[in-house]
């Protein structure tokens, strides 16, 4: 292994190729950091802070920052899982996630994560916010109450599939997705399901119609494996 | 009006009030009005339940509501998914399932007849029946059951769990699944998973028979009090297949009375507004159904083990329908309707179920990989079942941009509604009237309730550790004394003098 391609996460060196960042080469290796609004072939946006980790003594995002020789990371410490869980009850109670009625339920990479950063309770109080369902769209609803605006759907929109179909809107907790056109519905946008939009959301925001409960349990994307056994996974889906 | 629903007048009586403490969906609680001499003027079981989901069900997708709707219960939440599903196959215009997916669905809720079932009779009733009802209440459980009758304990157990095994084959997981979706189930049974199923049911249907037994003896050793507590006869609802039998997973409505005549031999179910109605009284959050015809005083009725054993013409396997017979014969030729009767029907119906999950698993077609079916969309759905406590109706509308805009439930506590006021009363009148009120007698109420087995939080009374708490109060709501058991099943009694 060249040493001048390598730095350190918790005393394993890990490999990295030019232009990966800290999180896309500790993936690759096989090694797990929290993520939430990462999607591989997508721009990093540092929207959602869970791959937070130390380097060098300083708090950074592992999603946004370029890999570098010999750079020291701190990533499994009990510190930055406090922080991590701290960031997950965070969404759990600004949000409405109700799991047990959720069809996405067992594929939600936000689930995946408070299971496997053992988050027992949502701890603060719920904010039983008032969000939007929007059914206008023949093939594809949304619930906004899931939405932890990640953002990865307006970067998929634009990005890939040239339509702008999506837009965050708002700043800080105010924050929220809303659709580019004049009504503000989907049904009345080009969006199609076939978009990589509609495959990104890592929760049950945008799902295609009437499929529901499909997959049974026991064939869920997490269920015989935590998230964090999945690197390969993760890394070689694309957006 | 009911007699001891309304006392004539409140003036110069104590009020007793056994509220236990809810885990699940509903909160219960029973008062007696008691006079100087402990005569009882009024009895009343108050419940409260279920609004909360008929509304926040309303705008969400039909395809959520079967997993969604499940978590209304944490005993048969089986019932809740296949009746929702039954509703939306006929949104989704899946007029006949395939062979395999009505199967597999069968299955489930045979398997849910079995575990739910199994836990009442073992786990809830078992304690009264084999130690009796003035047992000392910290013995008075499955636990005591275990140190004196520990082979009766330890086959309810396994029989309970075979039931559970069967559910989590089918529906993924053994509470809470998602084996049943709109138009058919979502998962195949592998031929693994049949053969480990099948592997024990003889000695669980040897058992069931023991079970079956057991309540026979204990009817022989006692038949005046077995035939007498908590009697009081009412009109019965259940539900028939085609030629007359015992179904559970789909049939007709058939309502007889209280002589065993029909008052409607069978209709679609698909028609219940037609033929019930549901009255509202100002002191119980749950409604009172019935039919509609006979007028709310004549028109109520009691499903469940009891009921649909005897609205049923045979029940369609050798060895439950023998047991039914045995248990018809103490009625000498007329219905059997005494509480305790609850308990023999529910065994009876265990190893009924075991005996249908036996034919099920030698059927080839539970193998079969063929799941879904879909029709010509519609905008309105019901789907009724048998759930383990009686017959459940759940009824939808929904919009063409596929969202709920209305939903109605009957559970099968709430048609059970009257019949347990009534069994209430019953007991009160047997028992309590005119005697100083003690833990014992008080168990005899709610072992009135239990027979009904209604989704209270009954199942933690199977520890003997239901927090339960009976005041004494006098007409100005003044508490007079307290009788309290706490958490370990110990029982406190004081008396509260103000002076
Ligand atoms: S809808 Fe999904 S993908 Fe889009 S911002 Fe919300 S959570 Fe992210
Ligand atoms: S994955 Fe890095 S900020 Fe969301």
């Amino acid at each position: 292994m060249n040493s001048e391609n390598t730095f350190i996460i918790d005393g394993t060196p890990i490999p990295f190729e030019p232009d990966q960042t800290v999180l896309q080469a500790a993936l690759k290796a096989g090694v797990f950091i929290p993520h939430l609004c990462f999607y591989p072939g997508l721009k990093p946006n540092g929207n959602c802070k869970l791959c937070t980790v130390v380097i060098n003594g300083r708090h950074t995002s592992a999603c946004t920052t370029l890999a570098r020789s010999g750079i020291e990371v701190e990533n499994n410490t009990p510190a930055l899982h406090d922080k991590r869980r701290l960031l997950l009850q965070m969404l759990f109670v600004e949000g409405n996630h109700f799991c047990p009625g959720c069809e996405k339920s067992g594929n939600c990479q936000l689930q995946a994560l408070a299971y496997d950063l053992e988050m027992m309770t949502p701890h603060f109080n719920h904010f039983f916010q008032n969000r939007k369902v929007d059914v206008s769209h023949p093939e594809a609803f949304l619930d906004m109450n899931r939405c932890v605006a990640c953002g990865l759907c307006v970067q998929a929109s634009s990005e890939i599939d040239k339509k702008n179909v999506f837009a965050l809107s708002g700043r800080g907790i105010a924050s929220h997705v809303v659709i580019n056109t004049p009504s503000g519905k989907l049904g009345d946008s080009d969006f199609a399901l076939s978009d990589k939009a509609a495959s990104v959301c890592p929760v049950g925001a945008i799902l295609p119609k009437r499929r529901g409960f499909a997959v049974p349990i026991g064939q869920r994307l997490y269920d015989d494996l935590p998230i964090s056994s999945q690197t390969e996974f993760l890394t070689t889906r694309e957006a | 009006m009911f007699e001891l629903e309304n006392a004539k007048t409140t003036q110069g009586l104590r009020r007793i009030a056994i509220d236990p403490v809810s885990r699940v969906e509903g909160h219960g609680k029973v008062t007696l009005l008691l006079d100087e001499q402990n005569k009882i003027h009024q009895a009343r079981l108050h419940i409260v339940e279920f609004r909360g989901f008929e509304i926040f069900i309303k705008g969400r997708p039909y395809w959520e509501v079967p997993v969604t709707v499940q978590r209304l219960c944490g005993i048969c939440p089986v019932s809740h998914q296949l009746a929702a599903c039954k509703a939306m196959d006929a949104i989704i215009g899946a007029k006949q399932l395939t062979p395999t997916a009505e199967k597999l669905r069968r299955l489930m809720h045979y398997g849910q007849l079995v575990q739910s079932n199994a836990v009442h009779f073992y786990h809830l009733a078992s304690p009264d029946l084999l130690l009796g009802f003035d047992c000392e209440p910290t013995q008075r459980n499955i636990i005591g059951v275990a140190m004196k009758y520990p082979d009766i304990a330890k086959q309810g157990i396994l029989i309970r769990k075979y039931g559970q095994e069967v559910i989590r084959h089918t529906a993924g997981k053994r509470i809470h699944g998602t084996g049943a979706i709109p138009g058919g189930v979502n998962k195949a049974l592998t031929a693994a998973e049949r053969d480990e199923l099948k592997k024990d049911l003889p000695q669980l249907i040897e058992w069931a028979q023991g079970g079956v037994e057991l309540v026979e003896r204990y009817f022989e050793a006692n038949p005046a009090f077995f035939n007498s507590f908590g009697l009081f006869e009412s009109s019965m609802m259940g539900m028939v297949r085609e030629d007359g039998a015992l179904d559970i997973y789909h049939g007709d409505l058939r309502v007889k009375d209280a002589k065993g005549e029909p008052i409607i031999d069978r209709f679609n179910y698909e028609t219940y507004t037609q033929v019930l109605r549901e009255e509202v009284k100002p002191w119980s959050y749950m409604k009172f159904p019935y039919i509609e015809k006979l007028g709310p005083e004549k028109g109520w009725y009691k499903v469940g083990p009891l009921a649909r054993l005897q609205t049923c013409d045979f029940i369609p396997s050798p060895l439950a329908e023998a047991a039914r017979q045995k248990m018809l014969a103490i009625g000498n030729d007329q219905p059997v309707h005494s509480t305790l009767s609850y308990n023999w029907a529910r065994i009876i119906e265990v190893l009924h179920g075991l005996e249908v999950i036996q034919d099920l698993l030698d059927d080839p077609d539970v193998l079969g990989k063929d799941l879904t079916v879909k029709g010509e969309r519609q905008e309105e759905g019901i789907g009724v079942i048998e759930a383990p406590r009686g017959v459940l109706i759940h009824h939808y509308k929904v919009n063409e941009d596929d969202q709920v805009t209305m939903c109605n439930l009957i559970v099968s506590t709430t048609h059970n509604n009257q019949a347990m006021n009534t069994a209430i009363r019953s007991v009160a009148m047997q028992f309590l009237d005119g005697r100083v009120i003690s833990e014992g007698l008080l168990n005899h109420i709610e072992c009135a309730i239990r027979a009904y087995d209604p989704c209270l939080s009954c199942a933690t009374h199977a520890l003997g550790k239901m927090p339960l708490q009976v005041e004494l109060d006098d007409a100005e709501g003044q508490c007079l004394s307290l009788l309290r058991r706490d958490s370990s099943g110990r029982v406190h009694m004081s008396d509260i003098h103000d002076d």
